[in-house]
């Protein structure tokens, strides 16, 4: 399936985006498109306000009670930080999968998957059979786990509890798919299938990944994007980002000078 | 190179830790003290009669506690029904809600509450309520007790939500889920053995409160028929018996004491019970 990259089938469209977190400047000035299906991987040392980027996206950050916010994000070319617009109401459109798989403890598999379905109101036992199902194909998990879906989610391996989650953020069908560090935690062979599953995602969904891996980064993604000290330095198509970076500190970092 | 001597080490070491296991055993010792000497006075008058039976008047031989029982356990129940929902909506609050400067002044509220002498909490209810209403009554028992309960399953509530994992809220929110919604459904749930281990707990110590239902359940030695006459409890009970000049009712105090024990103690080993929990995940 070919990638589309012009600006026009952009997903989401930041502008200006600064965020501050009380007297902190933590993001400064960020402006760029991400293409709907496609991977762009969010790149740079640690604090650099990447994560913070991440979760602008869907305003996770305004959990952070000092948290304030210049500039804007449009999704789809709706207003995400609109007068009016809940955060909730974001959230059901743009996805996230976290550093450290969090199944909740207390709930089987099958009802993970469903959870955010149900608790926001959906009650038809056929619907949700069928979409634990799909969710649970697409996040690549489906035939490891059919026949005990109603086993405990923290009994699954640590792979199997990312992929899980993917499946659960999968279920309320969004349309962006932020991911933050999804296989930071995870070995080798685990974090392969996470990015086997990425890659097969980016048909149906715009995903944006935060990574601390550059060969990670190289792998999967179709943009990158550096961050350095709460700047974006340089974004591009991975491919140049990796061996013609226009910036001396976008290819000091990817070359492995620094960082 | 000569091996340090370690022997004044050793030697330090094995004392402190004989005194560490002194002062164990000694946390112990109570516990069986009262257990024993409860067992030996008390278990020779438990009978059918004492838990069927009302008081028998001075100098008739028999007679048994059932009013007491039941009494403690209606008493226990409105507690519950006054301290539970406020103490757990409460720790809800400081744990998931609010700013931190009022926070910090609801913590240090409940902190002295919970220091509160119990005798402090049944003056302050007869004032509130006896008083008014013309009578001690099992209503104002019920109240005083849930009153008492409500700090203590306040504190244990809010302390058991700040054990869930933040990444769990995190998780619903991001699901689009309502604060509300995710408050309830996932870390109340997740906590939620702890909450009714905090709420068994609070009930096991207020169960044996005396000094707040002297004036306010005062005691009863028949059946209250109604919430607005006094009732008959089982620390009252044992206290009345206690002092009281006759044989009979000194073996029915031992006896009351010993049941009011193993209640406490069942309640201890029904959490413990609860929370054995094997899906727990590690922390």
């Amino acid at each position: 399936m070919a990638t589309a990259n012009t600006s026009d089938s952009a997903a989401l469209t930041v502008r200006d985006l600064s965020i501050f977190f009380g007297g902190n400047h933590v993001l400064k000035n960020v402006s760029l498109d991400i293409a709907a299906r496609s991977v762009t991987a969010i790149i740079g040392p640690s604090g650099c306000g990447k994560s913070t980027f991440l979760r602008a996206l869907n305003r996770m950050h305004e959990l952070v009670p000092e948290a304030r916010m210049t500039g804007g994000i449009r999704l789809f070319g709706d207003d995400i930080y609109a007068r009016g617009i809940e955060p909730v109401v974001v959230r059901r459109r743009v996805g996230m999968v976290f550093q450290k798989s969090n199944p909740f403890p207390t709930m089987s598999i099958s009802e993970n998957v469903t959870v955010g379905l149900r608790l926001n109101g959906a009650r038809d036992k056929k619907f949700l059979v069928q979409r634990t199902e799909q969710s649970l194909r697409m996040a690549a998990l489906w035939n490891e786990v059919k026949d005990r879906l109603h086993a405990p989610a923290i009994s699954l391996s640590g792979g199997q509890q990312q992929r899980l989650c993917i499946a659960r953020a999968l279920a309320v069908q969004p349309e962006v798919l932020l991911m933050d560090e999804p296989a930071s935690a995870l070995d080798p062979l685990a974090t392969s299938k996470i990015e086997d599953l990425v890659r097969e995602l980016k048909k149906n969904y715009t995903i944006v990944i935060v990574t601390h891996n550059m060969q990670q980064a190289a792998r999967i993604s179709d943009f990158t994007a550096f961050f350095y000290l709460g700047e974006m330095v340089e974004f591009g198509p991975t491919a140049k980002i990796f061996t013609n970076p226009a910036q001396k500190r976008t290819e000091d970092y990817v070359t492995g000078r620094f960082g | 190179m000569t091996a340090p001597n370690h022997r004044w080490r050793k030697f330090k070491n094995a004392f402190m830790q004989t005194l560490a296991l002194a002062c164990a055993i000694l946390v112990v010792a109570p516990l069986l003290l009262v257990f024993y000497h409860l067992v030996v006075e008390g278990f020779s008058s438990i009978n059918l009669a004492f838990f069927t039976q009302l008081p028998k008047a001075v100098g008739e031989k028999g007679g048994g506690m059932a009013n007491a029982i039941v009494g403690t356990f209606i008493l226990i129940g409105q507690a519950a029904l006054v301290g539970v929902p406020i103490g757990v909506l409460g720790g809800i609050y400081l744990s998931e809600y609010g700013g931190s400067k009022f926070n910090w002044w609801i913590r240090f509220a409940a902190d002295i509450l919970n220091g509160v002498p119990s005798i402090t909490w049944g003056v302050v209810v007869y004032g509130l309520m006896v008083i008014p209403m013309h009578g001690s009554s099992a209503l104002a028992g019920g109240v005083v007790l849930g009153l008492m309960m409500i700090p203590l399953v306040m504190r244990t509530t809010e302390e058991v939500l700040q054990l869930v994992p933040g990444g769990y809220r995190e998780a619903a929110l991001a699901l689009g889920i309502s604060k509300w919604r995710t408050i309830v459904q996932i870390v109340v749930r997740t906590a939620l053995k702890g909450i009714v281990t905090g709420v068994l707990l609070a009930t096991a110590r207020i169960a044996g409160e005396t000094a707040p239902l002297l004036f306010t359940a005062f005691g009863n030695l028949g059946w209250a028929h109604k919430l607005t006459e006094p009732i008959a409890a089982m620390p009252l009970q044992i206290f009345n018996y206690a002092i009281s000049p006759y044989d009979d009712w000194h073996r029915q105090a031992w006896a009351g004491a010993l049941v009011l024990l193993l209640l406490v103690l069942f309640i201890n080993i029904g959490v413990r019970f609860l929370t054995r929990d094997r899906f727990q995940q590690k922390s």
